[in-house]
């Protein structure tokens, strides 16, 4: 597979309230790969954002590389394209959404890169319609839930055709329904358009449906993996601040009590097939 | 200090055009050393419904009575009532305003009009109660705190007011599973050491599960199910109805259920889940 993203000993600092220089990313080197939906995990403060960051040239590397798509977003005449190529979701779509209509907001982005009227309605009916928002199209954003809110910022995006989008916690401030409904759409838009996909989240429950995922703390990189081997290694997820999902942790429980039970369980559906096929 | 809510309505944006209401006909009584958990779907009035018990709103019919005071009577001491009755909002940075950590507990016993010596006292000591190091962390400038650090300084200040009872706004949004069991084992202790009556208002289900004794579940502005905790997470067909989510450690015992295993508890916590399971599987090892 082919990067389109390949970050090489990436490092960043800024200074802090108190004037000191905080290391926020200390030699991360990363790739993410064309049409894969990568997750980045990792405590508060461990470096994601700041990470992720890069990728869109929202911030430009203090020393290594960044080059998205075979430009470098060190250097300015590229910020313009490498941003029409990655877009950006962040956690509270508040900040996010500029217009009292939904398909206006939609519009927004599409309009901003001068594209003909036919070619701007052609793309907000389509985002509209990958996110199942045509009901929705002539209300106010503020009229959603959050979760519609949401994929109103997501459709926003979207609606700018990028290569790949940046989802920094998309859920955090969800309740349940608009989790799953959140995640559902993003996992779609992923396999469907074959948009890369790099989500960032503390979920458990969320990165398992990912292709990959990235642990980090304190500004590098901890461990890389297909979430099915890396959620085996208990002790090191939970040394990093983090949690199992739920079923892999029932799992290995129920393991620690005796059960025959496989070490690599991710949801609660392998969980209940293994414990029935127990002798 | 018990809390009395009867026939409570509230409409947002009342008297205009676009008048929408949001309480519909409540009434509940929440005695002292409960711990309740409020729970529904976003938008249903939890928050609505929490911010009359320290009257931050006032009933648009039906009446709210806190220690016997009615919140609505004109002569009601209301800066009095929202000493007692703390209320943590969902997100610290709309709490917290001070430029140290220090600071910010202090203003709540300063305008107590308490002495130096006593505000000092007081500040650590519920820095202590929330797991701040009184030396680290009382300079520390608020900016510099991470989210669960935050989330704890801000139930700090409102506990240095003495609270008899904390409502908290589902504070463990946004944060790392790390912060969300600090915060979590803070809230367990003020409950349990400190005897504070606490109304947790929460979007996770497994939190929900996990502190409350009872739990009352509103949906479009009424309550839809009020009672211990394992009562209300058994009826799992009414909660998904209204688009709630049932705990993974009872979605599990479920779906055991379904394939034929007989499972009788309803577990509250992933230690309970793995019991009920082990114990199970035990059990059918030795019939055999």
């Amino acid at each position: 597979m082919q990067p389109i993203i390949e970050v090489t000993d990436l490092t960043y600092m800024y200074r802090s309230g108190s004037g000191k220089n905080v290391l926020a990313l200390n030699g991360v080197t990363m790739q993410v790969y064309r049409g894969e939906i990568l997750a980045i995990t990792g405590q508060n403060g461990s470096g994601k954002s700041t990470l992720a960051r890069h990728f869109n040239a929202l911030l430009t590397p203090k020393s290594g590389t960044v080059i998205v798509d075979g430009l470098s977003v060190a250097d300015k005449k590229n910020t313009a394209i490498i941003r029409r190529s990655v877009g950006m979701v962040f956690q509270n779509p508040d900040n996010q959404l500029v217009s009292s209509v939904v398909e206006e907001d939609i519009a927004f982005g599409p309009e901003n890169l001068g594209l003909p009227q036919a070619e701007i309605v052609d793309r907000v009916d389509w985002a509209l319609e990958s996110l199942n928002l045509g009901a929705y199209r002539h209300r106010s954003p503020n009229s959603l839930s959050e979760g519609q809110k949401q994929l109103v910022a997501i459709a926003g995006v979207l609606a700018m055709k990028p290569q790949c989008i940046i989802l920094d916690e998309p859920t955090a401030h969800l309740d349940p329904k608009g989790r799953c409904e959140v995640l559902e759409n993003v996992l779609r838009l992923n396999r469907d358009e074959g948009i890369t996909t790099i989500l960032l989240t503390h979920f458990m429950n969320e990165v398992v449906h990912c292709d990959r995922m990235i642990v980090m703390d304190q500004g590098q990189i901890k461990m890389t993996g297909t979430p099915r081997d890396l959620f085996k290694l208990a002790d090191q997820i939970k040394a990093l601040g983090l949690d199992l999902p739920p079923a892999s942790q029932l799992a290995h429980g129920l393991k620690l009590k005796g059960l025959a039970l496989p070490g690599n369980i991710l949801t609660l559906e392998e969980l209940v097939n293994s414990l029935c096929q127990l002798p | 200090m018990p809390i009395t809510v009867k026939d409570l309505c509230f409409s947002y944006q009342k008297g205009t055009p676009f008048e929408k209401k949001v309480l519909h006909n409540i009434s509940l009584t929440i005695d002292d050393g409960e711990f309740v958990g409020i729970i529904g779907p976003t938008q249903s009035g939890k928050t609505t419904l929490a911010q009359h018990f320290n009257a931050l709103l006032m009933p648009h019919g039906g009446s709210v009575t806190v220690n016997g005071y009615l919140t609505s009577d004109p002569q009601a001491d209301l800066v009095d009532l929202r000493l007692k009755v703390g209320y943590v909002f969902q997100n610290p940075d709309y709490q917290l305003f001070a430029q140290t950590v220090g600071e910010d507990i202090a203003f709540g016993p300063q305008n107590q009009k308490l002495n130096k010596e006593e505000i000092k006292e007081r500040v650590a000591a519920v820095m202590a109660q929330v797991g701040l190091d009184y030396d680290t962390f009382n300079q520390r400038d608020i900016y510099a705190l991470s989210g669960g650090q935050k989330r704890r300084a801000a139930i700090a200040g409102v506990l240095a007011c003495k609270p008899e009872i904390l409502i908290l706004d589902d504070v463990t949004a946004g944060l790392d599973p790390r912060g969300r069991e600090e915060i979590m084992t803070v809230i367990r202790d003020l409950h349990q050491k400190q005897k504070i009556t606490i109304i947790f208002i929460s979007n996770s289900m497994d939190e929900a599960a996990e502190l409350a004794e009872r739990v009352i579940v509103i949906d479009q502005g009424r309550i839809f199910l009020d009672g211990a905790v394992r009562e209300i997470f058994k009826q799992s067909a009414q909660l998904r109805s209204i688009g709630l989510e049932i705990p993974e450690v009872i979605s599990v015992i479920e779906m055991l259920q379904k394939r034929g295993c007989v499972l009788p508890t309803i577990p509250l916590n992933l230690a309970e889940a793995i019991d009920c399971i082990a114990t199970a599987y035990r059990e059918r090892e030795e019939n055999r």
